[in-house]
Order: structure tokens, then C-alpha cells, then sequence
């Protein structure tokens, strides 16, 4: 089945390389990835001439061990009832090289995805007519949802039912509670 | 005060009340809470399931939720409040006339609750505006907030005129500051003068325990 | 002083454009959410939708914890039909990892999400004539129906709205007979209560008045804008995704797909009340077909539960449209690598802009109300 697609796409878009991604043995999903330069022509030729004009969903995968991150979209048929047909297009991580094409234009239902998708993982949508930061507020300057983002530090320590007990085991008794230990550790090797 | 008590309830069976101006001023405010209809997440469902049908918040004067800051004397705090809402919500309680009041519904404004971890959760409402009454759940039931109201009537029911009082005060603030958007968190990531973190243990007693 | 008037213009007077901020505190924005609109005079022309106001990372929260404990984080996603979502999640896990789930806790299953369409529907055409100015009566109408059906829930699940129910190959405790007939209760009563919900409702002049011919969504654009649910029915695109996947065991029951015409506010409030009619259909098959025997697969252990590497997307129709996980594990398979959940209603707000455009701005709250909205969801 994907085969098939895959050689109608390889004849029909010229110099395209595609490769097939296995999802898990039971999901039986296997994806297409596209290579960037040639993902709006496949995909324009997907919506055009396989009918699927439903692009259900698009999100971001960070793959910092390959370097890359990856989008996925989810296309179904409305019209054949059929789907989906997984798409995906990959991008390296650094946040000035990390553009794909944007699919909005052929799916408005895209639109507010990309944008989450840009907002979250840094992904940059060539083509997209309202690019901006859609969760997030616009002077955030993090990508959230990247595998090495750094949350802020505002978890502060807060007191439990327990802060008497804790506090007199370590005042008479010279008991750490397990939260201070490590710090007690790099301590002592001062 | 002295009051003859015997007169008093001699007095109360031919219908004549006496009692002092504040316990009338209290007992007036108490009983006509206009809560700030103002839902943040889950917890405004039930917030919204407390004023229907079944529970009836009008059986204790607070069923007139109020659209505007203007008008409203109670915010209840009903949600997850996050980073980005934050100012937003400041902004809603400043706007409000004093006397006001603040109840924190539900796990998430109390601490951050299940979200706690999450890089745009504020860890409690309180690190920014004063908050008189938590209820704990999520969400807590109906009843819950009920029991949030009532606990709120007693407290005013037992404030002083003109003492100790946030808004008899020529020099209070009642402007909470707002904080600005920063490139990474809120800034300040807490409002001082309302909210200290706790003493931390480990800080002092750990130097203790090396000093020995 | 006498101060200097500038003359008056002798042309045409011209008007100028205001930009409004209407939220996130308003009353008619169904929680935190903003809409940017460009004013000329009183028409729309420019309208964006501001949202993130109620982000809380919950995708970020469940990569760093095992699959099982996402489950009550799903609750919080549409906080009115937890159900649903937890059914959303679960099907996607199992698909992932091939689970097979016995016929009673599909049944179960589809009981509880029907219960959960209904008590969603009913609640939104009370918030929608709330918006309409209908200030009260339905929405008392409609959460009293939803107190009834949370009873159910309670006693099923120990929690009224945050159920938590649903488990990895079925649920997580079993429907008793009095569940069974309580439940069989609910569903002889509710035609009643929307006979009477129509007739004060369906031919009220002021409600035709206020929707007919109001935010039209176009069938093409609807398909093309990735809309989905009772939003896209009601443009006449025939697309159910408890008829097109048949997931669970809905390829058993007989049921229609009600389908809109025009795409008008009153076509999306219209296919609500047929919808429900249709899923006290489905609710009559099922509490009669309910069979005997497990109700969680027996094989599936939930400690140290793990996923082979891969990747997969499942979905259901929850009330509010499609709803899906798409679910990547990697080699450990404790945790999800990557949890993407794709809600339905962040993405039918992608035409919010095309339906208002033109019309005033009063309408403006009555188009947002037949979209049908929860926050937690637009945001997560």
C-alpha cells in the first residue's frame, strides 16, 4: 500500500527522494519522509491527486541524537473515507537552519498548528502568512517543548505537614532528610 | 462592650434588634457577596454548577456574579492561572473596590496542583495577590465552595471597623504591582511584599549540623 | 480661552477602524479566551484569536511521566467530557501497543462517552443561548440534566467530573446492574427533557432571528480548515469518525449522522439536538446489547507497562470534533518520547476570522458560542 504510493509520488514529483519509517508492528502506520525541497510539491500532489484533503494533524518531534527535528502531518480522505497517510519532513535543530516549507497554503487547517509547531519546537514554516507565537507570549524567547530546554527556576520550597519533624530530627537527633543529602555531600567535599 | 444581655433578648422578642453598628455593617456584607464571574479552567465548571439548579449559591446572597471588576467584591480564583494570565488577573484584582476578597478554588491556584511542573503554571496564586480563603480539590465539589463562602462570611463576620483593616489605611497600597513578560519567566517571579518563601530547612539547619 | 475648532470635513465623513480586545476576562469567551477584532462601526473586519492563556504544558508533563499517569491529565484537557478524552488516550495506546479490549468494556465504553456527548451538547446550546442573552433558564435547564448524568459518573468512578476511568485495555471498574439501570433511567427520561429543551427553544423567534443566515462556514472551507465534529456536519461535509473508523464497537449500532445544510449558527445549535437524539439511539442499543464478562483485559499489566519503539496517531469523535494522540515511544517504552494530543477545538477555531468577517459584533459572541470551545483544550 505504501509502497505504491510511494512509487506514484517518485514518478509523479520528480526528484524526490522518499523512505519509508515503520511506526510500531501493531499501529501499522508507516510514514513517508520527504525530503524538505521537494515536501510542498509531494504534498500538493497528494491533496490533488489521492484526494486526501483532510490534513488532520501536524506536530513536532525533536530528535537531538539525530540532530534533527522532525514534522509530521496526518493526512486523511473526507471524500474517499481513507487515511491517514503520514507525511514527514525533517529539519536540523539549530534554530537558524530549522525551516520546512509550510503547508498552509494547501490546508488552512494548518495554520494554527504551524504556528504552535514554531512556537514550541522553533520549527520555521516557509510560506506562512501569520508566523507567530501562538501559546506562549511573543517575548519568550525559548523554544519549550525542544528536548534541552531549561524550565525557569521559580519552585521554591514550600513547607509540609512534616517541617517540625524534619526540622528537629536534623536539630537534635543529626537526621538528613533525603532532600538535603546531596547538598550535605558537595558540602563536606569542600 | 457591655451589653445587658437579658434586655437584649427581652428587647429581640418584641422585634427591636440592638447591636452594635459593626456587627449590622458586617452582617450586611457578609450576606451580599457579589462574587467576579470569572472562570479560569475546570474549576469554573463547578464554579458555574455551584450557582445552578442544584446547589444554589443564592441561598447565601453570593449568586450575583458579576462581569465587570467594578461591581464585584469576591474573586474566586477558579483554575489553573498561568504565566501568561497572570498579569491579567493582577490587573482584574486591582480593579476591584475594596473591600475585597480572594478564594483560591482548587489545587491549581492554590499551588500550581497537578501542573505544578509545567513552565507557564504560576505555583499558587497567592505569590501574587492575597488570598483569603484555599479550597483544596481538583476540583472541589459544589459543596466545597460553599463551604469556601461561608468560611468567608465568618471572616468578615468577625473584622473590625476601622482597625487593622488593608483599606482604612491612608497609606496602604491597594495597587498590587503587575509583572512584565520577561524572555524566560515573569518578572519579578514573585511579589514580595505578599508572598515569602518559606524558611528553607535545608539552608540553616544543614550549616548547623556542620558547624557541629 | 477661545479655543480653535477644526472645520467640518465638507465630503463624506469618514469613519476609522477601533480595535477591540474582547477577553480574557469576558463573560462570553467561555474562559481565557482573547479575539483581536477590527471594528468599523459596528461590523467585523478583522478578527484574530488570541490564545495561550490557559497553557499548561501538559504534553511537556506527560513526556516526563509514565503512559498510564497521562490518563488524569486527559481528564483536564475538556473538562466536560473527560470520558471521551480518556477513551482518546487509551485508544491510542492500545493501538500502539496492539491491545485487544474485551466486549463489555467497549460497551462500557461507549455507554459512558454517549452519556458524555449528551451532557456536552446539552451544556453548550445552554452556554450558546446564555451568549444569545437567554440569561439563565437554559443553561439551569441543561446543567440540571448534566447533575443526573455526573451522578451516574460519581458512582461509577468516585469523581464527578475528573472521572479517570478508562485503563489500557478497558476500564477500571465495572458497571453493576444498578449502574446499569440507573443509567437505563437517564436515557428513558432525557427525550423528555429535550422535547421540552426544543419547544422553547427550536421555533423561538428571537433564536431563529439571532442565527439563521449568521456565520456560514462554506463545505470546502470546512473540509480544507481541518474542521471537524458537529461543526463540519453542520456544513454538510459526512464525516464521522464513529462511522468512517468504526472503532470500539460502534460498527454494531444503527445510527444516523445528522447533516446541516446552510453551516449557519442555527444549523451547528440544530445538529446538537439531533446529535443527541441520535446517541440516546445508540445508549438504548447498547445498555440492551451490554454482554457479560470482563471488563479490563486480563494480560495487560499496568505496572511497568511499556510500548515498543515506534510511533502511531489515534483518534476518536469526541462531542467536540476529532480528537487524537499521536503517541512516539523510543527504546526504554516507559515513557512517551513524544505525546501530541490534536484538539479539536484549537483547530475549528481556524476559521473564527471567515465566519465573523462582515457581521456585527454582537455576533460575533454567538458564532465563538456555536464553535464550541474549552479552553483546557485549545490550550492544553
Amino acid at each position: 500500500m505504501i509502497e505504491q504510493l510511494r512509487e506514484t509520488i517518485a514518478q509523479a514529483v520528480p526528484g524526490v527522494t522518499l523512505e519509508i519509517i515503520q511506526s510500531t508492528p501493531a499501529a501499522q502506520q508507516p510514514a513517508l519522509l520527504v525530503d524538505r525541497d521537494h515536501a510542498f510539491a509531494t504534498a500538493k500532489f497528494l491533496k490533488e491527486n489521492q484526494q486526501l484533503d483532510f490534513c488532520s494533524c501536524v506536530t513536532g518531534v525533536d530528535y537531538p541524537k539525530l540532530g534533527q527535528i522532525e514534522v509530521v502531518y496526518h493526512l486523511y480522505s473526507v471524500a474517499k473515507k481513507t487515511g491517514p497517510v503520514v507525511l514527514k519532513v525533517r529539519a536540523p535543530r539549530e534554530l537558524e537552519q530549522c525551516r520546512v516549507p509550510s503547508l498552509t497554503p494547501l490546508w488552512r487547517g494548518c495554520e494554527f498548528q504551524e504556528r504552535e509547531a514554531y512556537d514550541l519546537f522553533g520549527v520555521k514554516f516557509d510560506g506562512h502568512p501569520d508566523l507567530r507565537r501562538i501559546l506562549m507570549w511573543d517575548e519568550f524567547t525559548d523554544h519549550p517543548m525542544r528536548k534541552d530546554y531549561v524550565p525557569p527556576k521559580d519552585y521554591e520550597w514550600e513547607p509540609t505537614p512534616h517541617d517540625d519533624t524534619l526540622t528537629r530530627a536534623v536539630e537534635v537527633a543529626g537526621i538528613i532528610p533525603p532532600s538535603a543529602r546531596e547538598e550535605l555531600e558537595k558540602a563536606k567535599k569542600k | 462592650m457591655a451589653y445587658d444581655e437579658g434586655l437584649k433578648s427581652e428587647l429581640q422578642k418584641s422585634g427591636i434588634f440592638v447591636l452594635p453598628f459593626e456587627q449590622l455593617y458586617n452582617w450586611g456584607r457578609k450576606n451580599s457577596i457579589w462574587p467576579l464571574q470569572f472562570g479560569l479552567a475546570c474549576c469554573a465548571i463547578e464554579m458555574i454548577a455551584s450557582a445552578a439548579s442544584r446547589y444554589d449559591l443564592a441561598r447565601f446572597g453570593a449568586e450575583v456574579f458579576r462581569a465587570t471588576p467594578r461591581q464585584a467584591d469576591l474573586m474566586i480564583v477558579a483554575g489553573t492561572v498561568t504565566k501568561k494570565m497572570l498579569p491579567q488577573v493582577v490587573r482584574l484584582f486591582n480593579q476591584m473596590p475594596e473591600p475585597k476578597y480572594v478564594i483560591a478554588m482548587g489545587a491549581c491556584a492554590i499551588s500550581g496542583g497537578p501542573f505544578k511542573d509545567g513552565y507557564n503554571v504560576l505555583k499558587g496564586v497567592d505569590r501574587f495577590i492575597p488570598v483569603d480563603v484555599h479550597i483544596p480539590g481538583c476540583p472541589p465539589r459544589p459543596e466545597a465552595l460553599i463551604h469556601a463562602i461561608m468560611t468567608l462570611q465568618r471572616k468578615i463576620a468577625g473584622q473590625t471597623l476601622g482597625q487593622d483593616q488593608r483599606w482604612y489605611e491612608k497609606s496602604a497600597t491597594t495597587e498590587f504591582p503587575i509583572p512584565a513578560f520577561g524572555a524566560h519567566d515573569l518578572e519579578p517571579p514573585a511579589n514580595r511584599e505578599v508572598w515569602q518563601p518559606p524558611r528553607n530547612y535545608t539552608d540553616v539547619t544543614i550549616a548547623e549540623v556542620l558547624k557541629k | 480661552m477661545i479655543q480653535q475648532i477644526s472645520p467640518i470635513p465638507t465630503g463624506m465623513i469618514e469613519t476609522q477602524t477601533i480595535e477591540v480586545s474582547i477577553g480574557p476576562q469576558h463573560p462570553s469567551t467561555h474562559g481565557v479566551f482573547r479575539m483581536d477584532a477590527v471594528l468599523d462601526g459596528e461590523t467585523v473586519v478583522g478578527l484574530k484569536p488570541v490564545m495561550g492563556y490557559l497553557h499548561r504544558n501538559h504534553e511537556q508533563l506527560a513526556e516526563r511521566m509514565t503512559w498510564l499517569a497521562s490518563i488524569p491529565y486527559t481528564d483536564r484537557l475538556d473538562y466536560f467530557n473527560s470520558m471521551t478524552n480518556n477513551w482518546a488516550l487509551c485508544l491510542s495506546v492500545e493501538k500502539l501497543a496492539g491491545i485487544k479490549v474485551p466486549e463489555r468494556a467497549e460497551y462500557i465504553r461507549v455507554i459512558v462517552s454517549e452519556l458524555t456527548r449528551i451532557l456536552n451538547h446539552s451544556c453548550v446550546i445552554g452556554f450558546m443561548l446564555q451568549d444569545l442573552g437567554a440569561w439563565g433558564t437554559p443553561l439551569l435547564y441543561a446543567f440540571r440534566e448534566r447533575e443526573k448524568i455526573l451522578d451516574l459518573f460519581e458512582s461509577l468512578s468516585g469523581a464527578r467530573m475528573m472521572c479517570n476511568y478508562m485503563r489500557f485495555g478497558g476500564v477500571r471498574v465495572d458497571m453493576t446492574d444498578a449502574m446499569v439501570a440507573q443509567a437505563k433511567d437517564i436515557v428513558a427520561k432525557f427525550p423528555r427533557f429535550l422535547d421540552e429543551f426544543e419547544q422553547l427553544l427550536s421555533n423561538n423567534e428571537v433564536l431563529l432571528a439571532r442565527c439563521q443566515k449568521v456565520g456560514i462556514l462554506p463545505k470546502e472551507l470546512a473540509i480544507n480548515a481541518s474542521i471537524s465534529g458537529p461543526m463540519a456536519r453542520a456544513s454538510g461535509v459526512d464525516y464521522d469518525i464513529r462511522k468512517v473508523d468504526k472503532y470500539g464497537v460502534y460498527g454494531r449500532f444503527d445510527f444516523r449522522v445528522p447533516l446541516g445544510e446552510v453551516g449557519d449558527v442555527y444549523d451547528r445549535y440544530y445538529i446538537r439536538v439531533l446529535e443527541m437524539r441520535e446517541s440516546i439511539k445508540i445508549l438504548n442499543q447498547a445498555l440492551r446489547d451490554l454482554p457479560a464478562g470482563a471488563f479490563v483485559a486480563p494480560e495487560v499489566k499496568l505496572r511497568n507497562f511499556k510500548i515498543p519503539p515506534g510511533d502511531g496517531y489515534g483518534r476518536v469523535e469526541a462531542p467536540k470534533g476529532e480528537l487524537g494522540f499521536y503517541l512516539v515511544s523510543d527504546e526504554g517504552g516507559k515513557m512517551p518520547y513524544r505525546y501530541h494530543c490534536r484538539p479539536p477545538s484549537f483547530i475549528n477555531l481556524t476559521t473564527l476570522e471567515d465566519m465573523c468577517l462582515g457581521h456585527k459584533v454582537a455576533d460575533v459572541v454567538i458564532i465563538l458560542g456555536s464553535v464550541d470551545i474549552v479552553l483546557g483544550e485549545v490550550d492544553r
